[in-house]
């Protein structure tokens, strides 16, 4: 890849990274992690709830189902690399009584599959659960494994409820938070070596809740997934220049607690940054823009997010800088916003 | 409509042609309310429905949802007007509603769909869809050690969906005997004949290849789609079943099926009348 020309840091002098491979797990370097959250937690669940099957599209080991495979063989089924029968047949299990908890990328889920989730799953309201890896930008290899719109693609989708989780500790809250709700959920998984975050935050996850993480004076930063944990990164660092970032954590995208976005954004005095590891158009941002401009709530407001663009390929950090959600790319945009 | 014509469903013991007659005439009594319909999809399809209403499927029509029942899927939604008009004579849906086809606030829309009718198993017409959903119930069904069978009709156009072949495939993967799949070949598609569109013959062998139980009958042939339907039922190899139909659009009404093909049979105000007294002139029973 050539230099950085784009809006992110400088990369020219750095040493050029290697594109991860799409195994390998969003935390970085030192970062507190547990293994496959989603997997364990599934299994844990599947032990009370004898009507939870597993389904894959040939990405069991690549969404952390291939746990639940393991511990109920019987209980999961391999629909070959065929994600509209993947959704078809799972609508079909649902249409039986059982709790489909269907995995794949999130691309395929989203773009490749739409039409089939769309119609015999959400039309019918079928209690079916998709848990789908790599969603947003991370993997490094392009387009085809990107899913910058998949947010927007359900949240436009009747029926249908969208969870953007954070890290390990909420994953394992989301999974049973998901077959409480009668209906169908899309969530973003993030598998493999989860990096562990919210623990510390005395944080519990219910679904259709924002949660302020932290306060600050100065910004309120929403934000959902991946991007609240560079959010309390950028709130620790710029509290050392006497900047105070409020967090406001939105992991469920639909329904939006729009409620609580409105009563954080309504205290004057702070500029509201929405981050979303996303496309700016059609997610977290606009939503969040929109309930305020219904409410005529109208602070200073900013959106983090992926440009309208085909992503490039290339490693994930080098990627998050690029595009500016990275935490260093993050606290540069919010401190230069000031 | 014409109130002489008595739509109360039939008791036991009715011949199957009888059968088909009706649900023939229930179909053109619906296009008329509606002034246009897939009639000449209804009429040579009714055949096959008669054999599945009222031979091979076990059901209630008192309750909808029983456990036990065998599940229909209509996977090509715009036959809704002939699903409804069997499931009108097997009484599932009343026979009253027959004339709210396609009205505002109607149980019986134009395209089928799930929330809608009573014995609507799924919302079709995007087309591709049953056979996946038909392999998840089939799935669903043998864990639960279930019985009953999964029924899935859909169109010959509908083999050019690539969806329609994974589920194909998978189908037989999972050996799943308690599929039975009928695909209308009546050769014609929003674009013309089915098989100028996209090539799909020769569709046994490719059935057979991907590992079916498959049969190919005249779908007009009432005793052909009967002893096709038990051979479905009963054959003792571990493969979905698939039974092949040759249908001829608008059969029952002689003016209709000489009419120039069409997926969408234009029929004149006047028409309505005039095929009903030719489905009459034309009763077996």
């Amino acid at each position: 890849m050539s230099t950085a020309t784009a809006t992110g840091t400088d990369t020219a002098s750095k040493p050029r990274l290697k594109t991860s491979a799409m195994i390998a797990s969003i935390a970085a370097e030192g970062q507190r992690t547990k293994p496959a959250p989603f997997g364990h937690a599934l299994v844990e669940l599947a032990k009370q709830r004898p009507e939870i099957v597993g389904m894959t599209a040939d990405l069991a080991k690549y969404t952390d189902l291939h746990i639940f495979a393991q511990a109920f063989p019987d209980r999961f089924y391999q629909m070959g690399m065929a994600e509209q029968l993947l959704m078809g047949a799972a609508s079909g299990m649902a249409h039986e009584g059982m709790m489909p908890f269907v995995t794949t990328y999130a691309v395929f889920a989203s773009r490749r599959a739409y039409d089939f989730v769309h119609q015999t799953i959400a039309e019918e309201n079928r209690n079916v659960k998709i848990a789908c890896a790599l969603p947003g930008l991370t993997s490094g290899y392009g387009p085809s494994h990107q899913a910058a719109e998949d947010l927007a693609l359900f949240r436009a989708m009747p029926n249908m409820v969208v969870i953007d989780p954070c890290d390990a500790h909420e994953i394992e809250q989301v999974v049973p938070a998901m077959a409480a709700h009668n209906g169908p959920v899309y969530m973003r998984l993030l598998r493999g070596n989860v990096p562990l975050v919210l623990d510390e935050y005395d944080y519990k996850f219910e679904l259709g809740k924002a949660k302020l993480l932290r306060d600050g004076a100065d910004v309120l930063v929403i934000s959902s997934g991946i991007m609240t944990m560079r959010a309390l990164e950028v709130a620790q660092r710029l509290e050392a220049d006497k900047v105070g970032v409020g967090v406001l954590h939105v992991p469920t995208i639909k329904p939006l607690d729009t409620e609580t976005i409105l009563r954080e954004a309504a205290r004057t005095g702070r500029m509201v940054v929405v981050a979303e590891n996303h496309t700016v158009i059609g997610g977290l941002g606009e939503a969040v823009a929109g309930t305020l401009l219904r409410a005529g709530v109208a602070p200073v407001f900013r959106q983090i997010g992926l440009p309208d663009e085909f992503l490039k390929a290339g490693a994930l950090p080098t990627l998050h800088d690029l595009y500016g959600i990275s935490t260093d790319a993050m606290a540069a945009s919010i401190k230069g916003w000031l | 409509m014409d109130t002489a014509l008595d739509t109360t469903p039939l008791g036991h013991n009715v011949p199957l042609a009888e059968r088909a007659y009706r649900i023939r005439r229930n179909a053109l009594l619906m296009g008329e309310v509606q002034g246009q319909g897939y009639i000449g999809q209804a009429l040579d399809i009714a055949d096959v429905l008669a054999v599945s209403y009222f031979h091979a499927m076990t059901y209630r029509p008192e309750d909808p949802h029983w456990e036990g029942r065998d599940r229909f899927l209509l996977s090509n939604g715009h036959y809704a007007i002939a699903l409804y008009a069997a499931l009108i004579e097997a009484g599932i849906i009343p026979a009253e509603e027959l004339e709210t086809y396609g009205s505002d606030d109607s149980r019986l829309p134009m395209s089928g769909m799930a929330a809608y009718t009573p014995g609507m198993e799924m919302s079709g017409g995007s087309l591709g869809l049953g056979l996946g959903i038909a392999v998840g119930i089939g799935l669903g069904l043998k864990r639960k050690n279930s019985d009953a069978r999964v029924y899935t009709l859909f169109s010959d156009g509908e083999l050019d969906e690539g969806s329609v072949w994974e589920a194909i495939m998978s189908a037989a993967h999972y050996k799943l005997d308690n599929v039975i799949a009928i695909v209308d070949v009546n050769n014609q598609q929003a674009d013309g004949p089915s098989t100028q569109v996209m090539a799909f013959e020769p569709l046994v062998d490719k059935l057979e290849a991907f590992g079916w139980f498959v049969q190919r009958v005249d779908g007009n042939d009432m005793d052909a789609v009967v002893a096709a339907f038990d051979a479905a039922k009963t054959h003792p190899e571990p493969k979905p079943r698939m039974i092949v139909c040759d249908t001829r659009m608008g059969r029952g009404v002689p003016f209709l099926e000489a009419r120039e093909k069409n997926h969408f049979i234009r029929v004149d105000a006047h028409e309505w009348q005039l095929a009903l007294d030719a489905l009459d002139a034309g009763r077996t029973a």
